[in-house]
């Protein structure tokens, strides 16, 4: 909230010619609705800099922006009903039920599409490979599953799955592959986290959920699984994919999307910033590095959004032409 | 009134056959289940699915009655953004939000001088240098902008909950009507998981500090209205009377008469409503409160325990200061000067105040480091304490990797299967049957509704689950807490020692613990049991300790006298006397388990608080308040045992 209204300052100090051009440019269009631009953010670094990111480019252009910390679920709900003005990270795999539910129920639309592809799979800490050596391929991660078994899997390999409410099919995964390993759902990020950070003091083998782009790749090095190919209608169709009577028989899309969702009032009430909006688009090493800026050189999200825009100027100024 | 005879010999009482009758049958169900050859009929082992009544469909309409039909939204949201425009007025004095008045923020040390005045004119200088060192610590740790944007939120949201909770409690002391709709009310929202009402805030008012506002409110009024009813109930009619005879009028009497008399108990309300905001803090930044819990939460995802215990120990900080200074402001007389004083003199500490905030004014303006601590200059003791925590993970690690085996294999996974291999109808037998040994016919009604309730709602195997989890987790507390709470009692430096710590435990964010518990023991049931215990132990040991306090010391001058030894003196004099409080400490425990295993869904876990935790995401209303009500229940259950024991006992021993 003011935390950016004090950067603000020093970020429009900074683009101050520009502020200038882009109001000019404003007023010859509609003007942008006073009114502050409200942008959610949730508890992941990487989120949480773009939004500031994107917040400061509206704010250069003389915009009052609002961020307020919402449920990443819920949060379409609130911009189909005005409350959130839109939503910079939509990830396919993790949200993409929930927006298309609310694109559905209308008041929210897709505003523009990242460069960036993300994927969300099954993924292992590089420690892991040397007690498991056939590894990033399945089925030889499917042959050491007693590498990874845990007291309350018993003989099963233990795989740790995000939160139930992040609703990836991986029992069933588990369940169509014939493989030996057991889901156990972690509650949170943070508890996935923490798993790993233990696991790494003493090296044990550990197969967690995981997905890209993320800070925990700078920190803990690793590689997806390597599952059969994810074709479309894996999920549904039985016929598709490696076995002929099973779904989910796959692995999830390598190649995700990653989207700007945007409420449907929101090009009548501010053109001039959707109309930015519209082309901001990110690739995967430039969100890392957001994260990278906070998750590990420690910066404030608020801090590290003005630090990348002013090192990447050529990305962004050209958005606000 | 021998206290052995009391003890040892409990008079058979005749309505104990109906319950050993009902713990029978609930045997013989058990022992058929076990032994029939084709195991009992389905339908008394689960409720068949046919008599599960759609509870969650039913709230879901009408909730959508209300909001599409009735058009309620509209009201709630009107009564949002004028909550919004208070919130918007102190978000911008606290720390400068750009909306109106535009005159902030406040330079910290302004801030900091004026809880110190404060605290002096409250309590003295001890007070004094623990609210102004806390702001103190709040700014030179960098957290000034997220502190003063949580506290942005509770100086709306406390004095609103004072206010309802005053109106509410009044209503409720004057109307038997009133009394009798909404404590009812007040009991299931006082168990009610906090993620269940969040969910309907959500969808009525949307997400942002408003919403945070609400939910807190929410949270926090039930104390307040509870102390006001019991404080305006214990006024003595000699006071009133006197008041009458004055000529006062019914309103006069109230406001004049009664309230003023009342006042202690409405003051502890106050305490109650500040206390309950900051528990809040972190909870109520999943719906959009910003601040400290935000960041808190933000800071846990990335796995910096350090940064995290910091904010902690500021949340812990700051209940402490608003704690010390409500109760002070509780135990203040009026102060009476004596006639001639000048102005100055009988205003010492204002004026003082005065000089130095218009000082602090001024020397911010010149050294800006006095209006606001940039992150980057800020202290730090993160290092130390990451290190810390690494240092003691490593150091308990070969215990608790034997621990969480041992555990998991051969008490959780069995006690688990073992609880899910019940028939339903056992259960609920039994149920019924310790109701009725404690309080006949009418409680076991009573245990019947709560626990069929949730039965019908079709959530058993769930709610089974979360029964054996803190089942286990009190059986554990009560390991630690009673030995430590009887150990703590016996010098009055330890007590209020061990009593400070329990207050600490209490206001951390209990988030905090589920991290290192979970590189302790992995994402699985150990990790849950651990984080919960730390929490249920804590009324364990202060119950402990208050009623081992409690008891008369003429009782043990005369069990000296006749020559017990300290052995005999603890368990034949001491515990029984304070039985009915360590209860009360127990029904706590159960409350405080039944909150942290619903937390705990964030390391994991597959009872009821999972589910809650995935209503809450699809904002799914119905279903998230019968989740929540199925765990009220189990709390109501508990607390109705308790408290039917707890009066038996005190009447036994009262006799």
């Amino acid at each position: 909230m003011t935390r950016t209204s004090r950067l603000s300052r020093s970020a429009r100090l900074a683009l101050a010619p520009l502020f200038i051009a882009a109001s000019l440019t404003g007023a010859a269009r509609a003007e942008d609705s006073s009114d502050p631009i409200t942008i959610p953010i949730h508890n992941w670094s990487s989120q949480i800099v773009m939004s500031h990111a994107i917040g400061q480019i509206f704010e250069s252009m003389g915009n009052s922006v609002e961020y307020v910390s919402t449920d990443s679920q819920a949060v379409y709900e609130a911009i189909r009903l005005g409350d959130a003005s839109l939503e910079v990270e939509v990830w396919e795999g993790a949200f993409g039920a929930s927006f298309n539910a609310a694109v559905e129920k209308g008041g929210i639309h897709e505003a523009g599409n990242h460069n960036a592809v993300t994927r969300e799979d099954w993924w292992y800490p590089l420690w892991t490979k040397e007690a498991c050596p056939g590894l990033p391929d399945w089925e030889a991660l499917n042959a050491c599953a007693a590498v990874f078994a845990t007291p309350e899997t018993g003989e099963k390999g233990r795989f740790l799955g995000g939160p139930v409410d992040w609703l990836k099919h991986d029992a069933e995964k588990v369940d169509a592959l014939a493989m030996n390993f057991t889901v156990v759902n972690a509650g949170s990020a943070a508890a996935l986290w923490a798993e790993l950070a233990a696991a790494e003091k003493d090296k044990t083998p550990i197969v967690i959920f995981n997905w890209t782009p993320n800070f925990a790749e700078a920190v803990w090095p690793g590689e997806f699984v390597e599952f059969p190919k994810w074709e479309a209608g894996c999920d549904t169709d039985p016929a598709v994919g490696l076995y002929p009577d099973k779904v989910y028989d796959c692995g999830n899309p390598a190649d995700g999307y990653l989207k700007i969702a945007a409420w449907d009032g929101m090009p009548e009430k501010w053109p001039a910033a959707y109309a930015v909006l519209q082309k901001v688009s990110f690739t995967n090493p430039q969100i890392a590095e957001m994260a990278k800026l906070v998750d590990v050189d420690g910066m404030e999200p608020e801090d590290a959004a003005s630090a990348w825009l002013e090192a990447n100027e050529a990305v962004w100024k050209p958005w606000l032409e | 009134m021998s206290m052995v005879d009391r003890i040892d010999l409990t008079p058979p009482s005749p309505r104990l056959n109906a319950p050993i009758l009902m713990l029978g049958l609930a045997a013989l169900l058990i022992l058929g289940r076990a032994w029939l050859p084709e195991g009992l009929p389905a339908g008394l082992m689960r409720l068949p699915e046919a008599l599960v009544v759609p509870f969650a469909d039913w709230i879901n309409a009408a909730f959508a009655f209300l909001r599409d039909d009735l058009g309620l939204m509209e009201v709630t949201r009107a009564f949002a953004a004028m909550l919004e425009w208070l919130l918007d007025v102190t978000a911008n004095i606290l720390y400068g939000k750009n909306r109106w008045p535009r005159l902030g923020p406040l330079p910290w040390s302004v801030v900091a001088i004026s809880m110190a005045a404060l605290g002096w004119w409250l309590g003295g200088w001890r007070l004094a240098v623990l609210a102004g060192g806390t702001f103190v610590w709040i700014a030179v740790m960098g957290q000034w902008q997220w502190a003063m944007e949580t506290l942005s939120v509770i100086v709306v949201a406390a004095p609103f909950s004072v206010f309802a909770g005053l109106i509410l409690g009044i209503a409720a002391w004057r109307w038997k009507g009133v009394q009798r709709i909404l404590n009812p009310i007040l009991n299931v929202a006082q168990s009610l998981p906090h993620f269940a009402y969040m969910i309907p805030v959500v969808v009525f008012i949307g997400v942002g500090p408003k919403a945070g506002a609400i939910v807190t409110i929410i949270f926090s009024v039930p104390p307040m209205i509870r102390m006001t009813e019991l404080g305006l109930r214990k006024v003595p009619e000699e006071v009133v009377e006197a008041g009458r005879m004055g000529g006062a009028t019914p309103w006069q009497l109230l406001t004049r008469v009664r309230l003023p008399t009342a006042r202690g108990d409405i003051l502890i309300g106050v305490n109650q409503v500040i206390m309950q905001c900051l528990a809040m803090v972190v909870l109520a930044s999943f719906i959009g409160m910003p601040g400290l819990g935000q960041k808190l939460l933000q800071l846990l995802q990335a796995l910096k325990i350090g940064l995290s215990v910091e904010i902690g120990i500021t949340i812990v900080l700051i209940a402490v200061v608003l704690d010390r200074l409500s109760r002070a402001w509780a135990k203040r007389q009026p102060l009476h000067h004596a006639l001639g004083l000048s102005w100055a003199r009988r205003h010492p500490v204002l004026l003082i105040w005065a000089v130095a905030v218009v000082l602090a004014f001024a020397l911010s303006q010149l050294f800006p480091l006095l209006a606001q601590v940039p992150r980057r200059e800020a202290l730090s003791i993160a290092a130390p304490v990451d290190m810390l925590v690494d240092w003691l993970i490593r150091l308990v690690d070969p215990v608790t990797t034997w621990l969480r085996w041992f555990l998991i294999t051969w008490v959780l996974i069995p006690l688990r299967d073992a609880i899910l291999w019940l028939p339903f109808s056992a259960v609920l037998i039994a149920v019924a049957a310790a109701g009725w040994a404690v309080g006949g016919w009418r409680s076991a009604l009573v245990m019947l509704g709560f626990i069929g309730a949730i039965a019908l709602s079709g959530w058993w195997d769930r709610a089974m689950i979360t029964v054996y989890m803190v089942g286990f987790s009190v059986f554990l507390a009560a390991l630690i807490g009673f030995p430590l709470g009887i150990w703590a009692a016996g010098s009055e430096t330890r007590a209020n020692r061990m009593l400070l710590i329990c207050d600490s435990l209490q206001t951390f964010p209990s988030f905090i613990y589920l991290i290192p518990v979970v590189m302790l023991f992995g994402v699985n049931d150990v990790a849950v049991v651990m984080a919960v215990v730390t929490f249920a132990a804590v009324p364990l040991v202060r119950y402990t300790i208050e009623g081992l306090r409690g008891v008369a010391p003429e009782l043990i001058e005369a069990a000296h006298m006749s020559g017990t030894t300290r052995r005999q003196m603890l368990w034949h004099v001491q515990l029984p006397m304070a039985a009915p409080v360590m209860l009360v400490g127990v029904n706590q425990s159960v409350m405080f388990s039944l909150f942290m295993v619903i937390i705990a869904a964030f390391i994991g876990t597959q009872d009821l608080g999972q589910e809650l935790q995935r209503a809450l995401s699809v904002s799914d209303v119905g279903k998230g308040l019968v989740l929540g009500l199925a765990v009220a229940f189990m709390g109501l259950a508990v607390d109705h045992l308790l408290r039917q024991m707890s009066e038996r006992m005190r009447q036994g021993g009262g006799a």
